[in-house]
This record gives C-alpha cells, structure tokens and sequence, in this order.
C-alpha cells in the first residue's frame, strides 16, 4: 500500500532512537511478564491438564456448592453496594452542585469525605464498623446493651463497602453535573416543569450513562475487594476470599485458579463495557462546559433534608476513622474504656518495627520506579506514534479491572517453578522483589491515568520545538516533559507510595514469613479478634499516609511547576 | 551572524492519510515538487486543509512522505529525525517552555550542542540583541508579550544556526497591527542572516508582504510557484487568482487575432468586442476565461462592456459597484471618485479597462 513508505519511515526513525526504542522494548517486556503472564497461565492452568485440554477443572469447580454460592454472593453484593454508593455518591454530588450551603462546615465535611477514598487503608471502615457495632461494639453494647449483636455477613460488607466506595460515585458525578448546562434546565422550569420533574426528565436521562458508569465502577471494586469481606464477612464467602482460601486452605491451586479466571472475566467484561461503552456514551450526552454559573436551590424543603442527609453521612464516616486510634488507645474495647499504651507497647515489642520497616522500604523503593514507569508509559501513549503503542495502552489500562486476589495467584501459579515450570526466574518467588512488582503493577494504572491526564494539557508542539532543535526522545522527555509535569509525577509517586503500603489482596498470597507487612498483620490480629493491636496498627498506617499527603502537598506548593511558572507574576 | 543557508528540494512528495471514517487513503499532499533556492524566503499559501502545514513538517522531519523524497542542500534527509535535521521551527503557538525564562529557552538547543557557559552567553546575548529583547533574559515566558513571546520563539530557533528556518503560521495568534510589524520585523532578519526560511500561511498578505516566492497549495497540489507579482498578474487558474486577491470571471469567445501580432486579439463577451492580451497560444475559436480585478475596472458613460448596476456603495477611497454583465456578476472598485460620476442602482453602464490589465485563462 501507499501509506507503507511513510510507517516504514516512522519506524526508521524510531530505530534511529535507542532511548525510545529501548525504553519501549523494556516496557513491552515488563507488562508481558508481570501482567499478560501471569493471567495467561491461570487460563492455561484451568482448561490444560495432564497433556490435554479439558474443561474438567472448570465442571469440578462449577460442581462445588461453596463455589456456587460465592458466585452468587459476590454478584448479590456487588449489586448491592454498586446500587447504594451510586444513590448515595449522587445524592452528594446534587447537593455540592445544586444546592445551596448555608454553613460553611458542610462544605468543609465534603471535602473531606470525598479525600478519604485516597488515603483510607481497605480495611480501617471493617475495624470500625466492628468496634461499633460488633459483640462489643460501643454502640451495640455499651449504649443499646445488645450483647449477641451480628455485624459479620452481608449487612456488615454492604455497609462498609457502601462507605468506602461512594466517595468515588461522588467525584465522578460530581463531574458530570457541572458540565450540564443549566439552561437546559431552566428552560423546563420556564415552561412550567416542577424541580422534581426537571430533575427526572432533564437531569436524570442526561447523567444516565454516568450513573451506570459510576454504578459499574463500584461494582467491579466490591468484586475484587478482598479486605473487607476478609475482616467483617463472616461466613459469607466472596470469590476473591473463596479464591484465597482455596489456597491457603484447600492447597488447591488449580481449582483457584479456575475461580479467578472466572472472576477475571467478570471484572473483565463489566471494564470493557465502562470503559468502552458508558463512557463514551457519557462524554457524547454530557459534552463542554456550563454555559453560565447555575441559580443554586434554596427552597428549603429541598435543601434542609438533603444537607442534614449527607451530613450524616459524612459526620458517620468521620467517626468511624476516629474510632480507630480510640480503638489503640482503650484499655480493652467494650469493657475497659481507660486509656492506655498498651497495644502500642505490644505492637513494638512483637515485630511492630519490622512490619514497619519492611512494609515502608518495599513501598518506597516501589514507588518512584511506579510514578517513572506510569509517566513514561503515558508519554509514550499521548506523545509517539508506535505499532505496540495501543497493546502497551491496553494492558495498563488492564491491569485496573484484574482484582489483586487474581493477579496474587497468577503470580503463584506463573513464578513458583519459573515461567511455564521451566525455573527462569524461579528465584523471583518469594523475594522482596516480586512483591515491589506487585506494588508497581497494581498502581500502575492510576499513575498512568492521571499521567495521561497532565500530559494531554502540555501543548505537542512545545516537545516537538525540543526536538526540533536538536534534542533526542529522552533528553526531551527529562528537559521538558517530566518538568512541565512534575506535580503529576510527584502525586503519582506519593499515590502509589499510599496505594503500596495499604495494599493486602495481591500482596497477602505472596508475602513470605522473611517478611512482615502491616496490612498482613492487621489482617492477622483482627482476624485473632485483638483488635487494640490492629488499631494500633491501622492508626500508625494512616498517619505515615496522611503524612505523606501532607508532604506532597507542601512539595507541589513550594517546588511545583504551576508556583514556577504562575508564582513569579 | 552569518548561517550556512542550504536549498531544500521536494521531489514527487506524497502524504497520504487514512479517512477514519470512511477508511478511504486521502491525499494530504499530492505530489509536489518544490525547488526552493539558498537564502530565499519562500511562502506556502493556501485555504486550510491544502497540506501546507503537512509538507511544512515533512521538511521539518515530523511527518514522514509516503512518496519521494526530500533533500536539505544535497542530501536526502527523509530518513533523519527531527533533532538530526539541520532546520528550526517557529510554532503558531510558539511552543515556549514554560518552566525556563528568555535566557534558557534561547539557550536550549545551544546547550544540546554542548557549547561552553560563555559561548553560550555570548550567542543568546547576540540574538536577543538582533530580537530586541536585550534586558529580558531573566524573565519567564509567561510574563512576556504575544509579539515578545514570538521574538522568543525566533531567536530560538536562530540562535542554533540552522540552515533552514520554518515558520508554521506565527502570527496568526497575534492581532492585527502587531502582525503587520512583526511581519516586517521577520523579513528584516531574515535577510540580514541571510538564511533560508520557509513560511505557511493562509493570509495572502503576509505572502505577499514576505516572500521572494509564494507556492499556492490547493487539494494537495501545488498550484502555482511564483513572485508574488507573477502569482497577482498571472494566475494560473479560477482558485489561484480568487485566492489571492478579489477576480471577476467573465466566460467569452476569442473571435479574432490581430493580423501582425499573435498576441493580442478580440473576444466576444456577452455580445460586447472585448481587446485582450496574451493570447499567443490559443486559437480563434477558442473559449477563455477573462480574468478582471475589481480595482482595474472602472464605469463610464461608453466603453467595453455593457452592464446594469445593481449595488452601489461608497466606501471613502472608492466606490464599490456590482454590476451585472449579462449573467456575470462584476465587482468594481472605482477609486478616488469624488469628482467621477457615480451611478445608481438600476443605472446602464459601461465597464472600461486596459487590455493589459485583464488576464485570459
């Protein structure tokens, strides 16, 4: 064909760059490695036995009643808590959006409510939720003197879940209600629609796409939660805890890795319809800006239930992270209520230190190679035109609906003897580096989104001038892109630093006894029911995150690109 | 300062791309053949969309042809990258980097160059100098002007002494008056560097008031390469005489041939004997397009062409007619007409020209 000479061209030009070439046959190798693979093998694994291919796990699998009812667990709780956090995450969003705030501390709960999800460890709401309403929970008991109190099962995840997940509903929709025009729906009103109308027949069908969106979005989240339903679940297994107790329980690998890839193909094609489907179908009903500011609600009957609704809410959710670092500090929860160091003196003499060591140094030396690689990674799909470029896209992109548990026994099933049983890089398994690995791939998503994000801002031409003059593919990259999105890359790095130390479903499968993780220990110690050395652990984590958020604000404030380049005004 | 200009060289150049629609190849550039000479300002010309800007950036090395083959001085550069071209841009949009001040992005390519700290002074000194910007080194970009941005931008790209300068629209962020001085300002420094330029354009008049050359692209295809004179005088075709500058067309009949002279001769125009000029190769017989421009024509009581007036409008330095000759719709510009007569609408007229003023297509 014509159009041949030019790609042929394009691609003499890319071999006659080694940084660019390099950097993208390092990338391809990593991603097949550490993302492809190991999914690849747990599909080989259920259908390849004995010299065949057989669909023989998967009927045993299927036959299996505890499978059976995970199954339709999940499914029950995923619609549930994709139900409820979208209805709640909606009714916030209305409100920030809509109505008008009369006190100042409302706006000031949002916001913190909708910072949480990013520095919350996965299980700090299931300890709370516990501590509150469990046997000796200080609602439960100590106030209402329920003492067979159940939270454990369905009701406890729903709620915790539920708590966890609506943040993000309400960021994304809080998204797609600015950029509806209000004249829309002041022209309804002008022709005589009620505001209750107007919300069902104009606001509604427009965020439509965006609820299923949003409600797609939480669903595959709860699917492949593995903390939570761990901690509060009781005996309602989930397939990413049943996935794991096979396992951990069963030793049967073959049979857990028949369960993940059913789960993987759950995740998998619910992504693809966000992703390919709602989303677009989101972006064509929603399109531009607003045109003027909107006449905020401030009929009172409207705006006094909403408020107090979501400030309950929000005031709950605060409490509950409150209540952890009460939960280290009380003598004995539910009984003893004096305060004490006790679970912190416990902590530090049992391997405290080490957990924090271990889990701090794995996490820190995960991620800056994570923010690099995700900066890279989008650089490459936003700035250069490559034959491999839509692959490398695909699988970053992947690698966010692939649930941690999934990817934890792909990495059993693909490393343990080597890649395809053949001892290459068997000595992988069971080192401190396969679990960085496992850091950096399962933050590297949200790097590379907020990556691709910045980089679409940074006007082509402004990198094609470096080049021009004379500078190659990495000397542009170095000089003039990471600089321009510095502030990116340093909340990459400070996410995924959060996102690596608070991890636990991947990461618990692989983690060996040479090393202590504090997720991992709280896991065991709330799991043992000593959860005054849970908290304690929990509260310790949720300050080394905060601290870290606090860090990279105060960075992006004194050394950040915008204070360069707006600051000297 | 003075850099070693080199020619550049299109040969049968093609750049086809793929209609994401329809999946169809469509041919942004279609092969173009474009000599430019050493030291010359050259202007690729044209409405949007006619693949200037696309051969503008195959000659800068980010776009690759899909045919032929692009020469710089002697030698084939099409398989070169950008950064091993020896040309500089200047982007519409500028394309300053933000993070560094006037003295660093002048001095960026210089530093890739790897020239010594005071090397390096003295040359950003020197350009800013030749800008006019002397005293802003220490400024960010931010904090600068659109027309001092754009100086920025130029000393940039000359300060690496390219062989090549290429302009892709750089003023068009401007306004008005600043791009009439800028426009001048451009010129004058490209002829005391004395260096080869290339410049896209959609505005005729920044063609005209640049360049030694203008190529008029169209669809793809080079339309017309000439001085803007032979471009204004003599177009080629309907699109490049409407492009540049305002065209009446009348359609008529070449009827006869002087007898001692092949070039001139009479033709037929809606029924009036019309005298034209540089008809040599046609035959009597032949049909032709008259090429009339609104300011070469004028009305008078007699004369060449029998017209109704159907607008009339005065405008200060002249008075705008449409007159209507036969089907034809004729726009006239009758300069300086406070002492002329000025006819109304509905008026019958006549409209007068030099037979050397008209152009037969």
């Amino acid at each position: 064909m014509a159009r041949s000479k030019s790609a042929a061209l394009d691609r003499k030009k890319l071999l006659g760059d080694p940084v660019m070439m390099g950097m993208i046959i390092v990338l391809l190798i990593f991603l097949v490695l550490f993302i492809v693979y190991p999914l690849f093998v747990l599909l080989i694994d259920s259908i390849y036995n004995e010299g065949g291919f057989t669909l023989h796990v998967f009927s045993k699998v299927l036959s299996m009643q505890r499978f059976r009812t995970a199954f339709s667990n999940t499914i029950v709780l995923g619609l549930i808590t994709g139900v409820l956090s979208t209805i709640i995450g909606l009714l916030f969003a209305y409100v920030d959006v809509y109505v008008k705030m009369r006190i100042k501390a409302v706006g000031k709960l949002f916001n913190i409510v909708s910072l949480l999800p990013v520095v919350s460890p996965p299980f700090v709401l299931s300890l709370s939720t516990i501590m509150l309403f469990g046997r000796s929970g200080i609602i439960t008991r100590s106030l209402l003197h329920i003492y067979d109190s159940d939270v454990y099962g369905l009701k406890g995840i729903v709620v915790v879940q539920t708590l966890t997940f609506f943040p993000v509903c309400y960021l994304m929709l809080k998204g797609l209600l600015k950029n509806i025009d209000p004249s829309l729906e002041e022209a309804a009103r002008d022709i005589g629609a009620s505001r209750w109308r107007v919300f069902t027949t104009v606001t509604l069908p427009l965020l439509l796409p965006g609820l299923g969106n949003a409600f797609l979005v939480t669903f595959i989240e709860s699917v492949a939660d593995f903390a939570n339903p761990m901690l509060i679940g009781g005996n309602y297994d989930t397939l990413a805890t049943t996935i794991y107790l096979q396992v951990t329980g069963s030793y049967d690998s073959t049979g857990a890795a028949a369960m993940s890839v059913i789960l993987l193909s759950m995740t998998l094609i619910l992504f693809f319809i966000q992703k390919y489907y709602l989303e677009r179908k989101t972006a064509a009903t929603l399109t531009g800006k607003a045109s003027r500011a909107r006449m905020l609600i401030e009929d009172k009957s409207v705006t006094v239930p909403l408020t107090l609704f979501c400030s309950l809410v929000a005031l709950f959710v605060i409490i509950m992270y409150v209540m952890i670092p009460f939960g280290a500090l009380f003598k004995l929860w539910g009984r003893d209520y004096s305060l004490s160091m006790k679970w912190f003196d416990y902590l530090f003499k049992y391997s405290g230190f080490k957990a924090f060591k271990d889990s701090f140094l794995l996490s820190i030396i995960a991620a800056p190679i994570t923010a690099l690689l995700s900066m890279i990674i989008s650089y490459l799909v936003v700035k250069k035109k490559f034959k491999s470029k839509a692959f490398i896209e695909f699988v970053s992109m992947l690698a966010m609906a692939v649930p941690g548990t999934v990817l934890g026994i792909g990495y059993i099933r693909g490393y343990a003897n080597g890649i395809f049983h053949s001892g290459i890089l068997s000595g992988l398994y069971g080192t401190g580096l396969i679990l960085i690995i496992v850091f950096i791939i399962r933050s590297l998503p949200v790097g590379t989104r907020s990556g691709i994000s910045a980089l679409r801002q940074i006007d082509k031409s402004i990198e094609e001038s470096a080049y021009d003059l004379g500078a190659g593919s990495g000397k542009v990259f170095m000089t003039i892109t990471l600089p321009l999105i510095k502030d990116s890359f340093f909340s990459g790095l400070v996410t995924s630093f959060v996102r690596s130390i608070t991890a636990i479903s991947a990461i618990i499968l692989l983690v060996t006894p040479q090393f202590l993780l504090i997720t991992c220990q709280i896991n065991e110690f709330a799991e043992k029911g000593y959860y005054g050395v849970a908290c304690a652990y929990a509260t310790i984590l949720i300050m080394i995150v905060y601290a870290s958020v606090l860090l990279m604000n105060l960075f992006i404030r004194f050394f950040g690109t915008s204070k360069k380049i707006k600051g000297e005004n | 300062m003075l850099a070693e200009s080199k020619g550049i060289r299109l040969e049968h150049i093609s750049k086809i791309y793929q209609d994401p629609k329809t999946g169809k190849d469509f041919r942004a550039v279609d092969d173009a053949n474009i000599v430019i000479k050493p030291g010359s300002f050259v202007t690729l010309l044209g409405p949007s969309g006619c693949g200037k800007t696309t051969t503008l950036r195959m000659i800068a090395g980010f776009e690759s042809p899909d045919e032929g083959e692009i020469f710089l001085g002697d030698k084939a550069i099409n398989e070169l990258t950008p950064n091993k071209r020896d040309t500089a841009m200047v982007f519409q949009s500028y394309a300053l980097f933000p993070h560094y001040n006037v003295f660093d992005n002048v001095a960026y390519g210089l530093k890739l160059r790897k020239l010594s700290k005071e090397e390096i002074h003295e040359k950003v000194m020197e350009i800013l100098d030749l800008v006019e910007l002397t005293g802003m080194e220490s400024r960010m970009t931010n904090q600068l002007s659109g027309g001092q941005q754009q100086r920025v931008a130029l000393a940039r790209a000359l300060v690496v002494e390219p062989s090549v300068l290429l302009f892709d629209e750089p003023l068009s962020n401007l306004d008005a008056k600043l791009r009439v001085s800028m426009r001048t300002e451009i010129r004058n420094i490209q002829q005391r560097v004395g260096i080869t330029a290339v410049y896209v354009t959609h505005d005729q008049s920044e063609a005209m008031a640049l360049s030694d050359q203008i190529i008029i692209m169209h669809k793809g295809v080079v339309a017309q390469v000439g001085t803007p004179q032979e471009i204004y005088y003599h177009p080629v075709n309907e699109f490049v005489a409407d492009f540049i500058g305002e065209a009446n067309f009348l359609k008529g009949k070449l009827v006869s041939k002087k007898d001692n002279n092949e070039n001139d001769g009479i033709m037929d125009i809606n029924g009036c004997m019309v005298e034209v000029t540089e008809i040599r190769t046609r035959k009597v017989g032949d049909m032709g397009t008259l090429v009339l421009r609104p300011e070469s024509a004028t009305l008078a009581e007699e004369g060449q062409l029998k017209c109704r007036v159907i607008v009339s409008c005065f405008m200060g330095a002249y008075q705008n007619y449409h007159v209507m000759v036969g089907d034809t719709l004729v726009k006239i510009t009758d300069f300086n007409p406070k002492h002329k007569k000025i006819y109304q609408v509905n008026e019958t007229a006549y409209v007068n020209f030099a037979p050397c003023d008209v152009h037969v297509l």
